[in-house]
């Protein structure tokens, strides 16, 4: 399928092999630690012993490590804090984000600078980690799981991308409506929202990814470890390389139960940190490429 | 972000030219709904931005958590005198801004770069299947990350089994400190330099093909004409994002150091963010901390303001408009 301009040269039969192995280089250099990972999970013992560790061949499969993980536990708990806190603040964020910034997207309403400008104000100063550890003492949320959702709940970079967004609709559209009697609520839900599932897909993605991924409010405000969300867990076992297994051992032994490796589970643990990232993201991939976000930054 | 420039032509029921702007009443009644939607976020907004940024005044206490703001008694400067002699503290700045600096040099080229080779591709398909793979470890946790390299480099990892399958010393990449700031900057590679490709790819959508076309009739080479008309067609946006970065200089991110802090040791890997939390979190120093922070912030609004004034000296927009 190429497209070459008739004014481009052809490639050297050298600059091409050259740009074919770099690329894949890359390539590799991004699904190949992925495959490792993936591959050890659903190891036997027995492989990884043979490996030496990592699994790069396949040997023998089975899903053994996964069982144990969700068989009740740590993380089966882990996984339930970190999805509540992605669905409801995903859902409060994305809520509060568009309704903000079709409230701020028709200059020279009441207003409209003055509060525009608090937003914009944030790119040039952050509180810092004390004041901000010490609000949210103060607002008796420690150990809650609102700390994880409440203090990040809007991005003002979002905002500003949904509302030049919104601002990109044409006036006429919205004016047509208006002049029907529409109320601002209505047009908001029956107009705009419908153009604008692209960027709503979008900015959801980035909240999602964020509470899903969030770790150091986690540190910072949840001391119990019954609360602990999965990026935590993840850093437990994984990073730290607590085991996870050893005082269930007795239990499991008892029951007359392979005892998956211990390798295989923190990598198990890594892929349950991973695969809902990598399910929701071929549905958003599409629009990064449509400018949605880039139009914003550029201003 | 050149939000705040002029706004574009107002419709009639919110234009105020000419017959100057409606009494407030009237408008009241005619936005009251943009203003409801709007306040949730900005109470938000305010709580957890605007107060803790006023919070910031504990700096000049000796502020405990008992006595509160109201009550607890005024030192003036002495937390930032204490700051600037802690040799920890000059430890973290030193380290950040060495980070920041090495970053600028072998980070900040290789998203151009990448932009300009995936432009290369020339079948849209391919382009796109290999967009979709870089852009996506952006997306994963630093956890994730860490625990990724350090399956690979690390001390049980992929390099070492190898090595030590193949009859040599295994290397700890990960605990190494002479070798930290090159992997934090491949772990920043390896997570965003293929994202920060994306408004390269924009700029570079966005040069007039004429010109290449042109130069190409005038016998241009191709590297002439990356060089004469690609990486000028590329200027704003780099003098954009070298401003964000500077004005972001004593940000390197927090969780990739302070995931790796007690690994590879704080003389390597204290940065002013992971010293604030050490020192202060970790032993009640509220108001120290808040210095530390207040310092931070205050040193990153002046690089800011002082790389847009640069960039209007050049000619370029910045990231606000001159007012």
């Amino acid at each position: 399928m190429s497209t070459r301009p008739v004014w481009q040269e052809r490639p050297t039969v050298f600059g091409l092999t050259l740009k074919t192995v770099v690329l894949t280089l890359i390539v590799l250099a991004m699904v190949y630690p992925l495959y490792v990972v993936v591959l050890t999970s659903l190891s036997t013992a027995a492989t990884v012993t043979e490996a030496g560790g990592l699994v790069t061949l396949p040997g023998e499969l089975s899903l053994d490590a996964y069982r144990e993980l969700f068989g009740g536990g740590v993380v089966t708990r882990a996984v339930l804090v970190s999805t509540g806190v992605t669905v409801v603040g995903t859902a409060l964020s994305l809520g509060l984000t568009i309704f903000a910034a079709y409230g701020l997207s028709r200059p020279g309403s009441v207003l409209h600078r003055p509060l525009l400008f608090l937003f914009l104000l944030t790119f040039l100063f952050t509180p810092g980690m004390i004041p901000s550890y010490l609000i949210v003492r103060e607002l008796g949320l420690i150990d809650s799981y609102w700390s994880l959702i409440l203090p990040t709940a809007v991005s003002a970079f979002n905002l500003v991308v949904m509302r030049a967004f919104f601002m990109s609709i044409p006036g006429e559209v919205l004016d047509s409506a208006r002049i029907d009697g529409a109320s601002d609520f209505r047009i908001l839900w029956r107009i705009v929202l419908p153009m604008s599932k692209g960027v709503t897909a979008v900015i959801g993605l980035f909240y999602a990814v964020g509470y899903w991924n969030a770790f150091f409010n986690a540190v910072l405000y949840i001391n119990d470890n019954s609360k602990w969300p999965l990026q935590l867990i993840l850093r437990q076992y994984v990073q730290q390389g607590m085991n996870l297994v050893p005082n269930q051992r007795a239990v499991d032994t008892a029951a007359g139960y392979a005892l998956p490796p211990n390798l295989a589970i923190k990598m198990a643990i890594i892929v349950v940190a991973l695969v809902p990232v990598l399910l929701i993201y071929p549905f958003v991939q599409r629009h990064f490429t449509k400018g949605v976000i880039i139009g914003a930054v550029k201003g | 972000m050149a939000v705040l420039r002029k706004s574009p032509p107002a419709d009639a029921l919110t234009s105020s030219a000419g017959t100057g702007r409606p009494p407030l009443p009237a408008r009241l009644r005619r936005d009251w709904q943009l203003l409801a939607m709007t306040i949730p976020a900005v109470g938000l907004l305010v709580v957890f931005h605007y107060v803790p940024t006023l919070g910031n005044v504990i700096a000049f206490q000796d502020y405990s958590p008992y006595d509160g703001i109201t009550g607890s008694p005024w030192v003036g400067l002495y937390n930032f005198q204490w700051l600037l002699s802690d040799p920890e503290f000059w430890t973290a700045l030193r380290n950040t801004v060495t980070i920041t600096a090495f970053q600028l040099v072998f980070y900040f080229p290789i998203p151009i770069m990448l932009a300009i080779l995936l432009d290369s591709v020339l079948s849209r398909r391919l382009r796109l299947f290999i967009q979709g793979i870089v852009y996506m470890p952006h997306f994963f946790s630093w956890v994730l990350v860490v625990a990724l390299f350090q399956q690979i480099l690390g001390g049980a990892g992929l390099l070492a089994q190898t090595l030590r399958q193949a009859g040599h010393e295994p290397w700890n990449v990960m605990t190494d400190p002479d070798a930290f700031i090159v992997l934090v900057t491949a772990q920043s590679v390896w997570k965003d330099a293929g994202w920060g490709t994306i408004i390269f790819l924009a700029a570079l959508a966005a040069i007039n093909t004429n010109l290449y076309e042109a130069a190409a009739v005038d016998g241009a080479s191709r590297w002439r004409r990356l060089w004469h008309i690609t990486l000028p067609g590329l200027r704003p946006v780099i003098l954009l994002l070298l401003i964000l970065r500077l004005g972001d200089a004593l940000n390197v991110g927090f969780e990739q150091f302070f995931l790796q802090r007690d690994a590879v040791g704080a003389e390597a890997a204290e940065v002013l963010d992971t010293f604030v939390y050490w020192r202060t979190l970790m032993t009640g120093a509220w108001s120290y901390g808040a210095a530390a922070g207040l310092f931070k912030g205050l040193v990153g609004l002046i690089l800011i303001v002082v790389a847009n004034k640069v960039a209007h000296r050049f000619g370029e927009q910045g990231i606000y408009k001159r007012s």
